[in-house]
């Protein structure tokens, strides 16, 4: 009963319950689409990020004179570089369209003590976005 | 509990730096990618000349726009890109590593954009 008594000292011994814990595989995302659509929603932001490396490495060869600029340019016809941008203009987009229609979240408004729909607010940002890369366009393009 | 104050102070500071990066992303990008990632590249629409680039960035106002461009999308992608490592792979204890990681990539980033910017005219 005493085991512990021939040591001279008594002893504590700690016992602690294992916690419970569900074990979440690493690919937890992979088998659910809305967690699927999560995941590439925030992985669009490494096209983000890629895209802001390119218009960086764009201003560079433009500072350096026409031929580093021509060399950029013929590197941005490579079929490789093309495919990627690609993708990256999907992923994009994919950020667009869950971003706005986030903002109907995010934003609530109130017009004459009324809330405003979800609808509307998703909407100006559409029309918003249309009207801003038509800008864009026009003012590269022109 | 004194470590924890600067944190407390500067996570809504990120989370702006990110929203902010969020909607200049879902604005501009698409239009830029599908130009000059897509549409120069195939020959669908010509390609800005040298000379005509050099006009258009000449402009102040142009230089502020791609400052924007190239920086707030940055901190955008420092902070989905720090919750998705943290949440998708469940890497928990490398949260310092990867915090300084994004957010010094975004800052080095923003350097260089500001850099480029300034020096080309």
């Amino acid at each position: 009963m005493t085991p512990h008594e021939t040591k001279g000292a008594v002893q504590y011994t700690p016992y602690h319950p294992r916690w419970y814990r569900m074990r979440v595989s690493t690919y937890w995302w992979l088998w659910k689409w809305d967690y699927l659509k999560f995941v590439l929603r925030e992985l669009s932001s490494i096209f983000v990020a890629y895209f802001v490396v390119i218009t960086l490495l764009q201003i560079h060869s433009l500072s350096r004179g026409p031929e580093a600029y021509a060399r950029f340019e013929e590197r941005t016809r490579n079929p490789l570089m093309i495919a990627l941008n690609a993708i990256s203009l999907l992923f994009v987009l994919f950020h667009t369209i869950t971003w706005f229609n986030l903002a109907p979240r995010a934003i609530v408004a109130r017009v004459g003590g009324k809330r405003v729909p979800d609808i509307m607010i998703a909407g100006s940002n559409y029309v918003a976005w249309l009207v801003i890369s038509a800008a864009v366009a026009w003012f590269i393009l022109r | 509990m004194a470590a924890d104050a600067p944190k407390k102070l500067l996570e809504p500071f990120l989370w702006t730096l990110f929203s902010a990066g969020g909607v200049v992303a879902a604005l501009l990008m698409p239009v830029h990618i599908f130009l000059f990632g897509v549409a120069f590249p195939l020959g669908w629409l010509r390609d800005l000349s040298h000379g005509r680039a050099l006009a258009l960035i000449e402009h102040p106002l142009v230089r502020i726009y791609l400052f924007v461009f190239c920086s707030l999308p940055l901190f955008h992608w420092a902070h989905r890109f720090r919750y998705t490592l943290y949440d998708g792979l469940q890497i928990k204890h490398l949260n310092e590593v990867i915090s300084v990681f994004c957010y010094g990539g975004a800052i080095i980033g923003t350097a260089l954009a500001g850099y480029l910017l300034w020096r080309i005219l």
